[in-house]
């Protein structure tokens, strides 16, 4: 029998939802590591018992956790993230140059192939990976290293390394997101990195189309179309058709092109998934409703999707890593929100209803569909 | 006898249900202290202090016998009656956050 198992991290703690092939009757787990700030949890592809997840605390720093029973158990393996050589400084937001400081992990993409291979998205941002589940990271620091570095500046939110997309096609090539610096992607591995943000328009900073300073929110590839990437910026939802060489702008008829989720249906490539955001200093959605919008066009027509979400009365954020998808049959979608809510649809998104209702506040919400 | 309280989630982490007693070696600093305990909960490092810098966390603090020593020197000698586990090295989260 098939099943999902979804993965939430919440600012405190982490909870495990499980559910056969129907996704109506939940199981819920947790909270683990309650308390801490569990920004995100991920498992291998390779052994989807293998889990990761971030734990973080302002007091107490990082941790990271990993579990090889699908999140029954867990054990603390390796939390040194030390930026390799002198770190340098970026920008700070005055634009005085400030000196690289890790803060925290993101977000954690392991490898397709390896269990104990994983990638960590940090704050301040760069790339460190493990190789032997979790115990030891070391930076790959060509991207940090790229040229552009010193003139990386954080976003609201802190700089930090937030979306890591390993191509199924191509082992060497993999593409970043940093806010508020913009996309990467390197084509050997992690050792160069080229900025790939030509066609972002920022009316936010000094040149609107430079090759560095996006904010970009979040990233999102189909498996089988590695090339086409779909991206939630600050302002405006952008498409590339070329792995980002360049992109243009698939808005269309949004109600607003705010927003922080991006996600691809699993079989349909060119389905799409955003929740729009009234605007950058209002995070919360247009007219007190909860909609989330499909484009099954690749973008430019969005259609909103509002059964079983709350259509008044809704002020509840959905951040960049609060959404996912299963790939069973009717694809599931899934996304958590700010007010603590996880909400499912079985549908491909015609449906929703919520699994959890008052959980802490969402940070990410990832998806295993198991065997 | 070193005696050492720490806040509760670090208590969680190292598996501890309260007070922490350790042999530290004369003369008796905070960083000889942090480097016992971290010694023998490994977990612990980089929880207190930075992995790298080895400073203090900044929403963490340091108290002994009534006194702030947050802002004293890692090697200054910690007073005679921590040293000699009359009283406890607290290691103290701030009030803060929701």
């Amino acid at each position: 029998m098939s099943g999902v198992r979804v993965l939430v991290g919440t600012r405190k703690g982490a909870f495990i939802l499980t559910s056969d092939g129907m996704r109506e009757k939940w199981d819920v787990s947790g909270p683990h590591f309650g308390g801490w700030d569990i920004y995100h949890m991920k498992g291998s592809p390779a052994d989807p018992n293998r889990l990761y997840a971030s734990q973080t605390s302002g007091w107490f720093g990082q941790m990271m956790q990993r579990s090889n029973d699908g999140g029954k158990t867990w054990e603390a393996v390796g939390n040194k993230f030390a930026y390799e050589g002198i770190p340098g400084t970026h920008q700070w937001y005055d634009g005085t140059p400030h000196p690289w400081e890790f803060k925290r992990v993101w977000h954690l993409e392991p490898s397709l192939d390896d269990p104990d291979t994983v990638y960590a998205g940090a704050e301040d941002a760069a790339l460190f990976q493990s190789t032997d589940g979790g115990h030891n990271w070391l930076e790959l620091p060509g991207l940090r290293g790229h040229g552009s570095g010193p003139e990386w500046q954080p976003g609201a939110g802190g700089m930090c390394l937030h979306t890591i997309i390993l191509d199924p096609a191509d082992r060497k090539r993999i593409y970043i997101a940093i806010s508020a610096a913009g996309a990467f992607r390197t084509d050997d591995a992690g050792i160069t990195w080229k900025p790939i943000n030509q066609g972002l328009r920022s009316q936010y900073i000094p040149d609107p189309t430079a090759e560095v300073g996006h904010c970009v929110h979040h990233v999102a590839m189909h498996k089988s179309r590695p090339e086409t990437l779909f991206m939630q910026k600050h302002w405006d939802v952008m498409r590339s058709n070329d792995a980002g060489d360049s992109w243009h702008e698939v808005s269309g008829n949004l109600p607003t092109d705010f927003g922080f989720v991006i996600d691809v249906h699993a079989h349909e490539p060119e389905t799409i998934y955003v929740v729009p955001i009234k605007s950058d200093s209002e995070h919360y959605p247009p007219d007190g409703k909860l909609r989330v919008y499909r484009s099954r066009s690749g973008g430019n027509e969005w259609e909103p999707l509002t059964k079983g979400l709350p259509q008044s009365d809704c002020y509840v954020n959905v951040l960049r890593d609060a959404m996912a998808v299963d790939s069973l049959d009717s694809c599931g979608v899934y996304f958590g929100t700010t007010g603590g809510q996880v909400y499912a649809s079985p549908d491909a998104g015609n449906n929703w209803s919520p699994i959890v209702r008052d959980l802490p506040a969402v940070v990410s919400v990832e998806v295993q569909t198991l065997a | 006898m070193i005696r050492v309280e720490l806040p509760a989630h670090l208590r969680s982490l190292a598996k501890v249900p309260g007070e922490v007693q350790l042999e530290v070696q004369r003369p008796v600093t905070q960083r000889s202290v942090l480097d016992s305990l971290e010694e023998r909960y490994p977990i612990l490092r980089g929880t207190i202090r930075d992995h790298v810098t080895l400073q203090r966390r900044p929403f963490l603090r340091f108290f002994a016998c009534s006194e702030d020593w947050s802002h004293e020197s890692p090697d200054a000698p910690l007073p005679e009656a921590v040293a000699t586990g009359q009283e406890p090295l607290l290691i103290v989260g701030a009030i803060a956050g929701g």
